[in-house]
């Protein structure tokens, strides 16, 4: 059946998997459901000890079967060690046909392929798959259907019952004896753990992985005790030079600087930006390039960002010291300089993964923003994005929060240099759609700035305003004269993976990928 | 022209293309290593091809080594190395059958 | 006369060709001009490579209106003739003679583009040309060079090789550059021609880069040689006439064209008195900012 931004989803994987196509970002607005409930384990003795003395002792105790749905946070991005941990026990105990539920995987969970490979894990259910995990799907080699989902998909998925976690594994930067869990004050920081809170919530069994056990109670927690069945200690939880990177620094080259400049000058002449606005940026060059100098503009005009959103790294974090940002509401921390401002800074929270962007609870923070700054590998001349696979057809990317706020924010603006190589990232058709055209306002490119057409009103405020506007289709034709018009990337006929759409329908399939012959 | 020696120009940098040629006696043998394949692997081969027929080179063993490379940079390095080849590097025919 | 011949050149970009992933898409930093390199940055060995990689270049990429110069081989070496055909047939705009000492030099390079010119039926003074002088023999000699041909636009500095012969070197104070800056600047005013700055390679000092671009333009420069794109936009910042600047020219201009049309001889511009010299420095100020992009009156 044909979706809503034309893409065919075969009838066989809707059977399969009852889901629905796509219908529109905006189709389930008002629609009334029954939220799913876990099941618990009443703990009424107060002799009950909650720490376990290893991973394997906690597997056992939560009756780990076949078969089970496993879930695990990303805050740890490449210097996680819970995933890999965990499933090492699992393996050993011989147990198969897991269906590991993360919020992201990275390259640090390639030792996960050679249980894809004997059947351990059948199933992967994450915002972006990287490295061995990612070719592991692209080749074929996971049993079911992986399903790639934005943050603020998985959590309606978990909310909405589509998912039923067995066992939630959270990393645990600090955790006292009866499992209420912080993100700081531990040997391996992440700020925050929004993105586990629902794990918490929804999965029958939680067991908290920590290496820094501390006094009780462990207040205020980010993760409530009365949601959490065991605790188990290891030594490193992650490595904590790849869990926050060194500061994000802004671009100093000069295309890229050329983007952020053209997407300053773009914002500031909106009617959106005014004293108190919200504003939601990445951690690419380009976007910290154009958060500094935005700064810099509201500084000389007086103007305040009210809420400053999401991901969020040292720049950020800087406009917030400066005085300059009045609330800054975090899902994730990128850098050292973020941890600390979260530990410091008053008007720095923590919301979890659904206040952030589920799309089906009573309205996300991201329906509140003015400004979101975002990247993508390829837009096609419909504002379609593709965040996750790459121009070789290989999953290698995430979804993240990209659908979430691209629907929610009054002015998404993406950025994306025109050719990446020789690879056109302005193309007539997306290689996998996963964020809907609907959604995108603004592309800016090396080689001038694109209005969505569906936009009339920025077309119209932007009539007089210096930059250079062309349309998608001219910044597709400049990308082919120069690079030659590429060749579509042929796939083979098995879907291997489902792009979810926040909502839970399906936007996109993704097939196994072909050998390119000559 | 013929290609009298193995002769080999370009690098392996981004946006280049490594082109290596040696003698052949059974038509235009071409091998394409790509990071683009999928999108330009075609265009790469036309390209060279075309290039080759330009210079009139019947019979080569050419392999090419593909970094992103446009156009403009693939025919240079199949020029290069088919000159080279031969020892030439003067009184060369630009615009004829370099082109 | 080629039209190209007083065009704005603030700045002069360097590019080595050997590098396709830098020559694909120059323009979009918009320098003025573009050097395309097959003298120092090409090695030795890849002297023929870099001529396919020009020619290609040349040919097949859009530089939307950027002028493409080309630094061809020094006359000491045996590649600088092929690189004249290869570049000529290319289409190239302008060609750099490197190490240019006397006029002599220029008419041999002269007579070479002339029959390349024929050769590949590109129309007769298509292609300009420029001298780069960086010898003591070479500035020495500027006068002379800056009038030996009507192709060429102008003379550019070359600090490094300069500064060696001079047996000193760059100090970054500019000591040991300025009897050829100013040599230069004399010399090519009264000839005529366009002048042009060294490069400033410490690519991490942009203050410094600033105020030597600064002290050059004051001397009277008329642009300056770049290594990097990130030099462009200050560059062009300090050579683009200010609205100050161009609201003075214009009353300088208007003042002196209503006072001579009503026979007076007595110019006033802002309560002071002016004479009749201003006026070719009015109109430059307005015609250099028309150039950059910048002037939105009627004159």
């Amino acid at each position: 059946m044909i979706n809503s931004v034309g893409r065919d989803i075969p009838d066989k994987v809707l059977q399969e998997t009852g889901k629905k196509v796509f219908q529109g970002a905006y189709a389930r607005h008002n629609e009334v459901y029954q939220k799913a409930a876990p099941k618990v384990r009443g703990v009424v003795d107060p002799k009950e000890d909650k720490i376990l003395p290893s991973i394997t002792e906690a597997l056992k105790k939560c009756e780990i079967k076949d078969g089970m749905t496993l879930s695990f946070h990303h805050h740890f991005r490449e210097g996680d060690y819970v995933v890999n941990m965990v499933m090492e026990e699992v393996h050993k105990m011989g147990i198969k046909d897991i269906t590991i539920c993360a919020s992201s995987m990275g390259k640090a969970h390639d030792p996960i392929l050679p249980m894809i490979e004997d059947g351990t894990v059948v199933g992967i259910q994450s915002s972006g798959v990287r490295g061995k995990i990612g070719w592991a799907i692209s080749t074929g080699k996971l049993k079911n259907y992986a399903v790639m989902r934005s943050h603020g998909g998985r959590v309606r998925a978990i909310e909405e019952g589509d998912v039923h976690i067995d066992i939630a594994f959270i990393g645990a930067p600090t955790c006292d004896k009866y499992g209420n869990m912080r993100a700081t004050g531990g040997k391996s920081d992440c700020g925050v753990l929004s993105y586990a809170y629902v794990d918490a919530q929804y999965a029958d069994r939680v067991v908290a992985v920590t290496d820094c056990l501390v006094p009780y109670p462990n207040l205020p927690a980010s993760i409530s005790q009365v949601n959490v069945d065991y605790v188990v200690v290891v030594d490193e939880i992650g490595n904590p030079a790849k869990i926050a990177t060194g500061a994000a620094k802004p671009t100093r080259d000069v295309r890229r600087l050329m983007m952020a400049e053209y997407c300053t000058q773009f914002v500031i002449n909106t009617p959106y930006f005014k004293d108190g606005f919200s504003y939601q940026t990445g951690v690419g060059g380009a976007s910290i390039a154009s958060t500094i100098s935005l700064g810099k503009i509201m500084k000389e005009r007086g103007i305040k960002m009210g809420l400053g959103l999401g991901g969020i790294a040292g720049p950020l974090c800087q406009l917030l010291e400066d005085g300059l940002i009045e609330k800054l509401v975090d899902t994730q921390d990128f850098d050292l300089k973020a941890i600390e401002s979260i530990k410091a800074n008053p008007n720095h929270f923590e919301i979890t993964a659904s206040e952030y962007a589920n799309p089906m609870n009573k309205g996300a923070y991201v329906n509140q923003l003015d400004f979101v700054i975002l990247a993508s590998l390829e837009v096609d001349v419909n504002f379609n994005c593709n965040v996750v696979v790459g121009s070789d057809g290989m999953v290698t990317g995430a979804q993240g929060g990209h659908p979430d706020t691209s629907a929610g924010a009054k002015c998404t603006i993406v950025i994306v240099p025109l050719l990446q190589g020789r690879i056109p990232a302005i193309c007539t058709n997306v290689t996998t759609v996963t964020t809907p055209g609907e959604t995108v306002d603004v592309v800016i490119t090396d080689y001038g700035i694109a209005i969505n057409p569906r936009r009339q009103d920025l077309i119209d405020i932007m009539k007089d305003v210096k930059l250079p506007f062309k349309t998608m289709e001219e910044l597709r034709d400049i990308a082919y004269s120069i690079a030659g018009e590429p060749d579509p990337v042929e796939f083979g006929e098995r879907v291997v993976g489902i792009i979810e759409s926040r909502d839970g329908t399906v936007i996109d399939v993704v097939r196994e990928i072909k050998q390119f012959e000559m | 022209m013929e290609v009298k020696g193995t002769a080999m120009a370009g690098t392996l940098e981004s946006s280049d293309a490594q082109v290596t040629v040696e003698p052949g006696t059974n038509g235009i043998e071409l091998s394409v290593e790509s990071s683009v394949l999928n999108q330009y692997g075609r265009k790469i081969r036309q390209t060279v091809l075309d290039t080759l027929a330009r210079l009139e080179v019947a019979n080569a063993k050419v392999t090419v080594v593909d970094k992103g490379a446009l156009d403009c940079t693939l025919k240079a390095r199949v020029e290069g190395a088919v000159f080279r080849s031969n020892g030439i590097t003067e009184n060369l025919p630009w615009g004829g059958a370099i082109k | 006369m080629n039209p190209n011949l007083k065009r704005l050149r603030r700045s002069m970009m360097f590019l080595n060709v050997q590098k396709p992933g830098l020559i694909k898409d120059p323009y979009i930093y918009k320098p003025d001009s573009i050097m395309l390199d097959l003298e120092d940055a090409v090695a030795e060995n890849q002297k023929d490579a870099a001529r396919y990689s020009l020619y290609h270049a040349l040919q097949e990429i859009d530089y939307r209106g950027v002028e493409r110069v080309v630094r061809i081989n020094g006359l000491d070496t045996p590649h600088w003739q092929e690189d004249i055909r290869c570049c000529v047939a290319g289409g190239c705009d302008s060609i750099r003679i490197a190490k240019t000492e006397r006029a002599a030099d220029v008419h041999l390079v002269e007579e070479y583009v002339a029959a390349a010119e024929q050769e590949f039926g590109r129309p007769e003074g298509s292609v300009l040309l420029m001298a780069a002088l960086e010898s003591t023999r070479g500035v020495l000699n500027a006068l002379e060079i800056c009038e030996s041909s009507s192709r060429l636009f102008g003379v550019a500095l070359s600090g490094g090789d300069y500064t060696k012969d001079l047996q000193t070197r760059i100090t970054g104070t500019g000591v040991e550059l300025a009897g050829a800056r100013q040599h230069m600047v004399i010399a090519a005013r009264a000839a005529g021609v366009q002048c042009f700055d060294t490069v400033f390679t410490n690519l991490d000092d942009m203050e410094g880069f600033v105020r030597e671009v600064e002290m050059i333009k004051l001397m009277g420069f008329d642009g300056k040689s770049l290594v990097n794109p990130r030099q462009i936009e200050p560059t062009h910042k300090v050579f683009t006439p200010t609205e100050k600047d161009i609201i003075f020219a214009e009353k300088v201009v208007r003042e002196i064209d209503e006072k001579k049309a009503m026979g007076i001889g007595v110019f006033t511009v802002d309560g002071k008195m002016i004479d009749i010299a201003f006026y070719d420095g009015a109109k430059r100020t307005i015609d250099l900012a028309k150039a950059s992009g910048v002037y939105e009156g009627d004159l």
